[in-house]
């Protein structure tokens, strides 16, 4: 019976993701357009600068709009994540956060479910991207893309957790201006997602480390590797790890009596 | 089973070195309403958080009930509904989609959940409305939505704070008449936050909250004849004086 209580909310907080997505086309637009512009613009400008000698889990020389579409893939989860903590601050400034919080499930478990209905989202967009992609034709072989749905949810849940966890921190919607500046930007460009490490270390060895040791590398790389049906056994630790420590540290931030909840103050 | 639907024993709370929650203590029972009366900064919201338990109270106890808050948080919450200041609805959703997604969260299958919808809608008259986007309704409709959607799951227990802000008199009035046949017909208690005075009823209790202390407690007309008071705005005079806006 419990178990069953435990299915149907879980199912009725990914459906409700799902619906508010389907609800929202501009959303949807809006977070495709993002590393599509990258895909069309930025890679084709580049690509006669930006050389990519062979390297895994590539076996022959590829395009640059090729090797940056696993940290586009990783970018959509990245920006995806983010968002859901944006929805958690909106919720909760609005109130429906604490509806959610209400209700008779242990919070780790309603932070669980919220997770997986953004990573389902964002496992959406990733794959509508590809078919994109792969008209623009950039193909990776066909099993590639059943390869990265385990990749791409794995990377979405650790993403999502890191957004979860800063929604523990952040009091007012204003404040997630600063989550661009010192977590997204810093995730996305201090990674793997648009140079190779090789690369990096050529022009800064402290660059390079960061690169090597930033979760979202990792999570592009097991993409990466994923889409060309190879398995990334180190960047799975690193991305499951990050994953789990993200987590609990935003299970800890959302307790009632430990988290960054109760520091924050209330109405009257 | 104990008629005692919340039990509040010297509760305190403090923000950093602010108090918001001094040893505030009373009862609430099933089939009577009670009216939290109390100026804005008096803790009422502070309150309601701990008894919903988005946060932890160190000092002090809370039961619904007869399940303790902290210990037995999951079965205290199954017996507790709850309206908002805020609008908490999905205003891109329907209502019937609104009302389904807290079923869920409530462990109700499809079945007995739009069993349960049809029923509270059409006792709040907004039955004929359940498929319109949220979006699309007024500020009195939405609150109808969020009190079917309290009920949804049969809680012995309501929590509505400040639910009538910001409506206008007729709809405060079927809000105000509403919750008042429930607590008739249903054996509900309710604990209801408000400083409104015209929203307390002649057979409400009364607890009046002020700098985080519970001023004076107990039904109306008992408090009136230990106050010497005429009405219940003179009790909230008497203990509020200089500190807020009734």
């Amino acid at each position: 019976m419990r178990v069953l209580h435990y299915w149907r909310a879980m199912a009725g907080i990914v459906g409700r993701e799902l619906l508010r997505f389907l609800h929202q086309r501009e959303r949807f637009v809006s977070a495709l357009v993002r590393p599509l512009v990258w895909l069309f613009v930025f890679a084709a400008g580049f690509r006669a600068a930006l050389g990519i000698a062979i390297s895994p889990p590539y076996e022959t020389y590829i395009l640059y709009e090729v090797y940056i579409t696993p940290g586009l893939l990783g970018m959509i989860l990245l920006f995806n994540g983010m968002q859901s903590s944006l929805s958690m601050v909106y919720d909760r400034e609005m109130g429906s956060m604490r509806m959610l919080m209400v209700c008779p499930l242990p919070r780790w478990f309603l932070l669980c479910s919220k997770l997986i209905a953004g990573t389902a989202v964002g496992v959406l967009q990733c794959y509508a991207f590809l078919g994109i992609a792969w008209l623009y034709d950039i193909q990776a072989p066909l099993p590639g893309y059943a390869w990265i749905l385990p990749a791409l949810v794995l990377g979405g849940m650790m993403l999502g957790a890191l957004g979860l966890l800063l929604s523990s921190f952040i009091k007012q919607l204003e404040n997630f201006a600063g989550v661009m500046n010192f977590v997204i930007f810093p995730l996305f460009f201090m990674s793997t997602a648009l140079y190779p490490l090789w690369k990096i270390k050529e022009s800064s060895v402290i660059l390079y480390t960061l690169a090597q040791y930033n979760p979202f590398s990792q999570a592009v790389e097991l993409i990466r590797f994923a889409l060309y049906e190879q398995f990334n056994q180190q960047a799975l630790i690193f991305t499951g790890a990050a994953f789990l420590a993200f987590m609990g540290a935003a299970i800890v931030g959302y307790n009632p009596s430990k988290g960054m909840m109760v520091k924050k103050g209330g109405g009257g | 089973m104990t008629d005692i639907a919340l039990h509040i024993e010297n509760l305190s709370f403090a923000y950093g070195a602010t108090k918001a929650l001094d040893r505030v203590g009373f009862n609430v029972r099933c089939g009577e309403c009670t009216i939290l009366l109390g100026p804005n900064g008096a803790g009422k919201s502070t309150l309601f958080s701990l008894i919903t338990r988005l946060y932890d109270a160190r000092e002090g106890r809370i039961e619904l009930c007869g399940f303790d808050i902290k210990r037995q948080s999951l079965k205290a919450l199954a017996n507790l509904g709850v309206v908002f200041q805020q609008t908490t609805l999905d205003p891109d959703l329907s209502v019937t989609q609104n009302l389904r997604y807290h079923a869920a969260l409530h462990g109700m299958g499809r079945k007995a959940a739009d069993l349960r919808i049809r029923e509270e809608l059409e006792r709040l008259h907004m039955f004929e409305r359940r498929g319109e986007k949220v979006r699309q309704l007024n500020g009195g409709h939405k609150r109808r939505v969020e009190i079917a959607r309290a009920l949804l799951h049969n809680p012995r227990l309501l929590l509505l704070d400040e639910p009538t802000v910001g409506l206008d008199v007729p709809s405060r009035q079927a809000i105000v008449e509403h919750v008042h046949d429930l607590v008739k017909q249903q054996n509900l208690a309710v604990l209801w936050a408000t400083h409104l005075i015209d929203e307390i009823a002649g057979q409400d209790s009364l607890i009046v909250l002020h700098k985080g202390q519970v001023k004076a407690e107990g039904k109306l007309a008992d408090v009136l004849q230990a106050t010497g008071c005429s009405d219940a705005g003179q009790v909230f005079q008497k203990f509020t004086q200089g500190g807020g806006q009734p």
